[in-house]
């Protein structure tokens, strides 16, 4: 009976062996139709969900809303748009956003690039794992939990408050202002930003340094001459982060920013979950989209996506 | 080569840079025990007691379920998405090939009001109500790129070669991928798994606009800090989310032992 069983068992192994070969055999001699195999799912995921999506938003930033009845009006206008354009707060939200955000990407490279050169070429390998075990905590550890901890840092009897009395200070009310924002996105994309400078620095050859020196440049012009601007790449790539997020987030301006923070992520939320105007909260959308699009294709030229 | 100032300079900026980093993280670890229910600094005396009252409160139970399971199945879509796409893109040489690297990385590279607010207007496009799938589609869709740049950077480094030796050799083609291909980058699929449920698990913005009436933890947090509260028990869960994001990471980060992929 085993043996019958084994020899059947063998057989169909065998037949099975047999099919998998032809199949295989016949994709290798097919590459084309192995690679779109691979790719129909995803591609079909992307393409039919995700591309559809960002397309649906963009046109739905030219219909609008009935403000009778609350149906969309699929009627083609430039109306959305036109509120957007002539309304100095939307105007001034807009420029708010773009500030904070390139003021946040300014303070990430400025903290982040002593950080990585002291990882790339200080620090021996055990203290470059551990540093960079460091800075992946924050970066993976939760979002909200983060934002919510700085608000109680900034609680009049928080944490910040305390270390300045502590030195004779008076207590600072900086929680809710743009100042706190500022702050608390410079915290939270900061290892976005450190982690792509390490790795430009880092694939600087040693060697580059002494030629630098030999040539009798001193140290900042080897600084300014020959480190930056070959870490240029990582910078770009975690600039991308760390302006990109900020243009997008609209969570830290509601817990940590006060009645002059608003975001244009929050004019996005707010016509999405209370005034159910989709239209147009999309054509708000479509701001950060086309600056971010502007962002990337420039950002494309310097090498950056290589470090991503 | 750098002189003794440069090296003293650096070495405290590196402290300081550390200490920005992680004082906000331990305060919240402290405050998770602060016996009193007034958040204030220092801490008035040390309890448990929040934990009880938050894991009794069952709107906390079911956030934390649903969250789990979204990332959960959002989880197995980006490893099925991300490691094909990964092995195309590695494997093959196609037209489009950049535009397909690129439109992975979109849904993370994008402010993420962008991705909510996009899917939110296909939903609601196509007439779908947003639902506990509408949050797994909007996860799977940012957890994808994760698998992909892990699994791809595991691909460029293990040599094409072995697997033509086990061809060579007589295996067929999905012995090869069984007994070669899958063992050398199970470690990669792994922590691309591990940091795409991390991802999924905390993400709030998308979340957001693809979230009927359903709660994530993460949303169940927000909308308890925005309104003030049960902030004893927002401090216990935050110390939690952060821990179920935290063991993942450290998992991935041994498994490949490569920082570079695991920038977002």
């Amino acid at each position: 009976m085993i043996s019958r069983f084994q020899t059947a068992y063998g057989t169909a192994a065998d037949a099975l062996s047999r099919g998998v070969r032809r199949v295989s055999a016949a994709l290798w001699r097919r590459p084309a139709v192995s690679a779109g195999l691979l790719l129909l799912p995803p591609l079909g995921w992307f393409v039919l969900i995700y591309l559809a999506a960002l397309a649906a938003l963009f046109i739905s930033a030219f219909w609008t809303v009935d403000s009778m009845t609350g149906d969309i009006v699929r009627d083609w206008t430039l109306q959305n748009f036109r509120t957007i354009f002539e309304s100095p707060t939307n105007i001034a939200i807009a420029l708010r956003t773009l500030g904070i955000a390139t003021a946040v990407t300014i303070t990430d490279i400025v903290l982040a690039f002593p950080f990585a050169y002291f990882m790339a070429r200080l620090a021996s390998p055990r203290q470059r794992i551990i540093l960079s075990t460091l800075v992946l905590v924050p970066l993976w550890s939760s979002y909200l939990a983060r934002v919510y901890a700085w608000r109680l840092i900034f609680a009049g009897d928080g944490l910040l408050n305390w270390c300045l009395r502590l030195v004779g200070f008076d207590g600072v009310e900086i929680g809710y202002t743009n100042w706190a924002m500022w702050i608390v996105f410079s915290y939270i994309w900061l290892p976005f930003m450190i982690m792509p400078v390490y790795a430009a620095l880092e694939r600087i050859p040693f060697s580059l340094f002494e030629a630098s020196q030999d040539l009798g440049a001193r140290a900042w012009r080897t600084l300014f001459r020959v480190v930056i601007p070959m870490s240029m790449p990582g910078v770009v790539a975690g600039s991308i982060f760390t302006f990109s997020l900020t243009l997008g987030d609209y969570i830290t301006p509601v817990l940590v920013g006060g009645p002059g923070s608003t975001f244009i992520g929050n004019v996005v939320y707010n016509n999405v979950g209370i005034t159910n105007n989709v239209p147009f909260a999309a054509a708000y959308a479509t701001i950060p989209l086309v600056i971010m699009a502007l962002y990337l294709s420039a950002a494309r030229r310097t090498g950056a996506f290589e470090h991503l | 080569m750098e002189s003794r100032a440069a090296r003293i300079g650096l070495t405290i900026w590196v402290g300081f840079v550390l200490a920005f980093l992680f004082v906000p993280i331990i305060l919240i670890i402290v405050y998770a025990f602060n016996s009193s229910n007034i958040q204030s600094w220092p801490i008035a005396g040390f309890t448990f007691k929040w934990f009880g009252s938050a894991f009794a409160n069952s709107e906390i139970r079911t956030a934390l379920l649903l969250s789990l399971k979204a990332g959960v199945i959002a989880t197995t879509i980006a490893v099925l998405l991300g490691s094909a796409v990964a092995f195309a893109v590695h494997r093959f040489e196609f037209f489009g090939k950049d535009a397909v690297s690129f439109m992975v990385v979109l849904p993370i590279a994008l402010p993420g009001i962008i991705t909510g607010m996009a899917l939110n207007s296909f939903f609601v496009f196509w007439g779908l109500g947003l639902s506990f799938w509408t949050i797994v589609i909007g996860h799977a869709t940012f957890c994808i790129v994760i698998v992909y740049n892990n699994v791809i950077a595991r691909l460029r480094r293990v040599p094409r070669s072995l697997e033509e030796a086990s061809m060579d050799l007589g295996a067929d083609a999905w012995q090869t991928f069984r007994r070669v291909t899958l063992p050398m980058i199970s470690t990669s699929l792994v922590a691309g798994a591990l940091l795409a449920f991390a991802l999924s698990f905390d993400e709030v913005i998308v979340t957001t606009f693809t979230a009927g009436a359903q709660n994530t933890l993460p949303l169940w947090i927000f909308g308890a800090i925005r309104l003030g509260q049960r902030l004893p028990e927002v401090n216990v869960v935050v110390l939690v989310v952060m821990t179920l994001t935290f063991v993942p990471v450290l998992l991935a980060y041994r498994l490949t032992n490569q920082a570079g992929a695991m920038v977002k």
